[in-house]
Order: C-alpha cells, then structure tokens, then sequence
C-alpha cells in the first residue's frame, strides 16, 4: 500500500519554495518590525518594542547556515517521538544550526549519514528535506541538515 | 526597614528510588522543617506547595494536598508550577505574603516521585505545545540539549571531558558527606569516563537522574523569629524570578528555535547571568561576597556554565575554577557543596526549595563534614523550563 507523504507539523517547511529554492523552513516575518519567527508566529508579533500594526506573513527561511552546536541521541527518546520499539534504536545525530540571514538557532536532525565526526562548530550546512520515520499508512516528511558539499 | 524574611526551619526527605507518593515525602520534609523551627503546623498561618505534574491530578494543587495530609487546619493556601523554578516561585509567593503582612510564619514544600528513564511530556496529540513538539519532531531529550551547550563549550572556550568529569568528582565527593543526597560515593574521573555515552558528548555520570525527594522550609517574618528568641536568624534577603530579554539567542528547554535577531539586537549576557544580576541587586550584595552557592548541575558542564552566569569568573573560565579546586569544599568558593543534583538526582519540585535547605544549614554553621567554615551569604541559581529565572540570596 502507498504510504501518503505527510509533513510532521503542517506549515514548517516546503518542498517547493516559490522562489524557486526548493526545500525550505517556512516563518513568519512581522510587516511591522522585521522579527522572523519560527517556528511560525501568526497570532502576534513577540517583539516587545514592536510599533504593532503588522502583519505576520509567511517567509521562507536561509537556506543556510552554520553549526552552533551538534550531539546525537544515543537511546531511543520517549514518546510523542515515534520509532519502532522491536527495531534496535539508530542513533541519529541532531544540530543546532545559526541560519544566516535570521540570525536564529534552529534545531534539526542530520540528514542520513550525517554523523557527530563529520560536524564542528561553524560548519556550514544547508536544509534539506527528509523523512522522520514511516507507519502503515504515512512517510512523515521533516528537514533536517547536512554539511554543504559535505558528507551525508 | 528590613526586606529580609526569616528562615526558621528547613527539612528534607531523603532523595532516593522510594517508589511511594510525592505527599509522604512533602508531609516527612514539612513535619522536619517544622520541628526544625520548633513550630507546630497549627502555628503556621500559610502554606505555598511547589507542584508535581508527573504524580497523577493531586499533584497540579500541591498546597492543599500537603495541607490534607499534616491535618486540615484552615491555614491560607497557595499552589505553584514552573517546572525547575517551581520552589523558587514558592518561596517568592511566601516572602511576599510575609511582607505584605499577610501571614508571619508561612509553609513551603516541594516534592516528586520521579518516573524511570527520560523526562516526557504529558500524552496526547499537542503540536501546539513546544515541549510535546520537541519530542515529536526531533526526539529532542533533555540530555540532548545539555550535550549541545556541552560541545558548544567545548569549541568555544576549550572546555575537555576531562573538565566535565572534575565536576561529578568534586559533587560526589561533598554528596558523600550528605545525609540527604541519593548518591553518597565517591566517583572518579575514570569511572565518568568509563560510562556510556548518552548524548556526545556527555555519559551517563555526566547527566543528573531523577529522583524522589521533598523539602520544606519555614519562613517567617523577622518580627516572629525575635519573638521566638531567634535574634540573628538566617535570612533571605533576595528572591529574582525574571524572565528573559527579547530576542533570546542562546537556545534553551524546550525550544525548537531562538529568537531572530532581525528586528532587535542582542543584549548583552544570557538570560542565566539576568537571573543571577537581579538577585545580587535585590540583595545589594555581589560574588565577591559569597561564601558558597548552590547551582542547578542538570549536567556536569551546565556547572561550568553557572560559574560565569553568577560571576565567580570571566565567561569561559569556569573551566579554569574546578581544575584548581576553588568550587570544591576547601576551596576559595565552593559550589554545590550539598553535592548539588549530581549526588542527589533531580526532584523538580523539591529542587530549588533543597537548594535553599543547604544554604541554611551553612549559614548556620550546621552543615557537619560538609561546612564550609564561617559562611556568610550565598547564592542558589537554577532555571524552569520555557523561561522562568530562579535564584535566591541568603544571608547571616
Ligand atoms: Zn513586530
């Protein structure tokens, strides 16, 4: 049976960016004091010195950045995380990443193959789509990161 | 006119794996403060109870349930929740009451009966709950987040493994000496070496457990405590429970993401240094007048960090500190000299109220093999998930 490919929280991310950029972390930018919020704000702007009158529209996020911090997750998490608990536990490497033009430090895995020895602090990596894990009726899509030209 | 309020009795349960009800071990920790104080729980006028969300629905109105189990006795009740901070804010609300002249001998109490393994989030499907989130989307742990500001440190100022396992050296040797604390051995720097590794680059001996646990203190005014015959009493003299400053740049529990810095710039510091500026200047008092501080050890190099967020030295010199001894017991400036989480295993509720037991007993004079010889005044520090600053001053 085909699973659907559905993003893990709807809204974050695209696959086709309209500017053409392919894969990217989707914010919100507030019209009123050029905040950028992700993962996105659309109620409120959470500048406190915000003149206010804005609008929150939705922007896409660089597409780079560079590594703030990196470890990996050694045991498998608890749950809300989803993971088959007959399969023995992957561990899967995750980065703390500074995107460029934000100025924000954004959490995500590594792309497969990404390991903690491939990364140092300052690295640079670029966002790419990915998949979370898969159940019977759905391949959770998410972004992660890997370094550019690098490995993974 | 004095802000300062009077701590007449602090009291703990033993952390450990006890497998009983948080309230047993709140109602042990307030009946030892109480007699600690040489009070009866008929003479307290108030009772602030730090939550437990993780023992069942009891546990979200911690004041009353305490207040059931010592007896029903019509005392004012108040009941408090912010995750790491909650016996900070406890302590906040009942110092508050006592100068506002609303109660002179106030109750607070703290405890949890921790679950086995990692801390998660309650069940459910909660995509708008940034810690459910976390879980869901990256299976970030807590650990997780202390081994990125671990290898952050690592980068940045240098810090080594070696470094990190000094800490849980230096904490387990003063855990030893603590009655209280759950983990009372010695540990070497080749045992923390020796286990395995949780989140790179941290082990298992560099990560706090959870425990089961509960402390009291009373508080009082200073009025009572002369009346009591208590002339020079220990005293809190500042209570800082800020939040941070937008934008927050450096990432933090249960975060996903910090803030853009494209409307604001930075400020200067984090928000861990703001929690602890705003007690020194409650207290009018600064580092250089410690004694001791307790601080929030969730991991060995979240210590380190704390060194500099409280001003014992420079940003990215804490490192330098526990390689020369100075934070160890006979040191220039001891630090978590209750052995602090590493010997006791976190019990969130109870935590920052235990923290602020192990002042006193040094201000008193009463901390045993622990003591740290003519303590004067100190500092407690810690912070509660999704913002909330926590830091008490004592004094005598
Ligand atoms: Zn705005």
């Amino acid at each position: 049976m085909a699973r659907t490919r559905t993003p893990v929280v709807s809204g974050w991310f695209t696959e086709n960016a309209a500017d053409g950029g392919g894969f990217r972390l989707l914010g919100t930018r507030c019209s009123a004091c050029t905040a950028v919020f992700f993962p996105r704000e659309d109620a409120y702007c959470r500048n406190p010195r915000c003149p206010g009158g804005g609008e929150l529209a939705e922007v896409p996020l660089s597409p780079r950045g560079r590594v703030w911090s990196y470890t990996d997750g050694r045991y498998r998490p608890p749950a809300p995380y989803v993971s088959d608990p007959a399969e023995p536990w992957e561990p899967y490497t995750l980065l703390a990443v500074e995107l460029e033009a934000e100025g924000m430090v954004v959490l995500g895995q590594g792309a497969p193959g990404v390991e903690v020895a491939d990364l140092a602090v300052g690295t640079e990596v670029e966002v790419v789509g990915g998949v979370l894990g898969e159940d019977a009726e759905t391949t959770w899509v998410t972004w992660q990161f890997k370094p550019v030209g690098g490995a993974g | 006119m004095s802000a300062d309020v009077a701590v007449l009795g602090a009291g703990m349960h033993p952390w450990g794996k006890w497998g009983r009800s948080f309230v047993e071990y709140g109602r042990t920790a307030a009946r030892a403060a109480l007699a600690d104080a040489g009070l009866d729980w008929t003479d307290v006028g108030s009772i602030v109870g730090a939550d437990t969300v993780r023992s069942g629905y009891p546990g979200y109105v911690a004041g009353a349930t305490f207040a059931r189990a010592l007896g029903w006795q019509g005392a004012r009740v108040t009941s408090v929740y912010a995750a790491c901070a909650s016996g900070a804010q406890a302590i906040g609300a009942a110092r508050a009451q006592i100068l506002a002249g609303l109660a002179d001998v106030v109750l607070v109490v703290g405890a949890d009966a921790a679950p086995k393994g990692f801390f998660a989030p309650a069940g459910g499907e909660r995509p708008d709950d940034p810690d459910w989130l976390r879980f869901r989307v990256l299976g970030a742990t807590n650990p997780a987040y202390f081994a990125l500001y671990a290898r952050r440190r690592m980068a940045v100022h240098g810090d080594t493994l070696e470094d990190f396992a000094q800490v849980k050296v230096k904490n387990a040797a003063a855990g030893r000496l603590n009655p209280h604390a759950r983990y009372r051995k010695a540990v070497t720097a080749q045992e923390v070496a020796a286990s395995a590794v949780v989140a790179d680059p941290l082990r298992l001996l560099d990560i706090c457990a959870t425990s089961d646990g509960g402390a009291a203190l009373v508080l009082t005014s200073m009025d009572f405590a002369r009346s009591r015959g208590v002339a020079d009493p220990v005293r809190i003299r500042a209570v800082s429970t800020v939040t941070p400053a937008y934008p927050r740049t450096v990432l933090d529990l249960p975060d996903i993401a910090t803030d853009s810095t494209t409307a604001a710039d930075p400020v200067a510091g984090s928000f861990r240094s703001s929690i602890a500026r705003a007690a020194y200047e409650e207290a009018g008092l600064g580092p250089r007048d410690l004694s001791l501080a307790e601080v929030y050890d969730l991991s060995t190099a979240l210590e380190l960090e704390w060194y500099e967020d409280i001003g014992l030295c420079a940003e990215g010199e804490g490192a330098k500190l526990v390689r020369e001894g100075a934070t160890a017991l006979g040191g220039r400036i001891p630090v978590n000299t209750s052995g602090g989480l590493a010997s006791f295993g976190e019990a969130v509720p109870a935590q920052a109220i235990a923290q602020v037991c192990e002042l006193t007993w040094q201000l008193r004079g009463t901390a045993g093999e622990r003591q740290v010889p003519g303590a004067r005044a100190g500092i407690t520090a810690n912070q509660g998930l999704f913002g909330h600053g926590s830091a008490v001053v004592a004094v005598r």
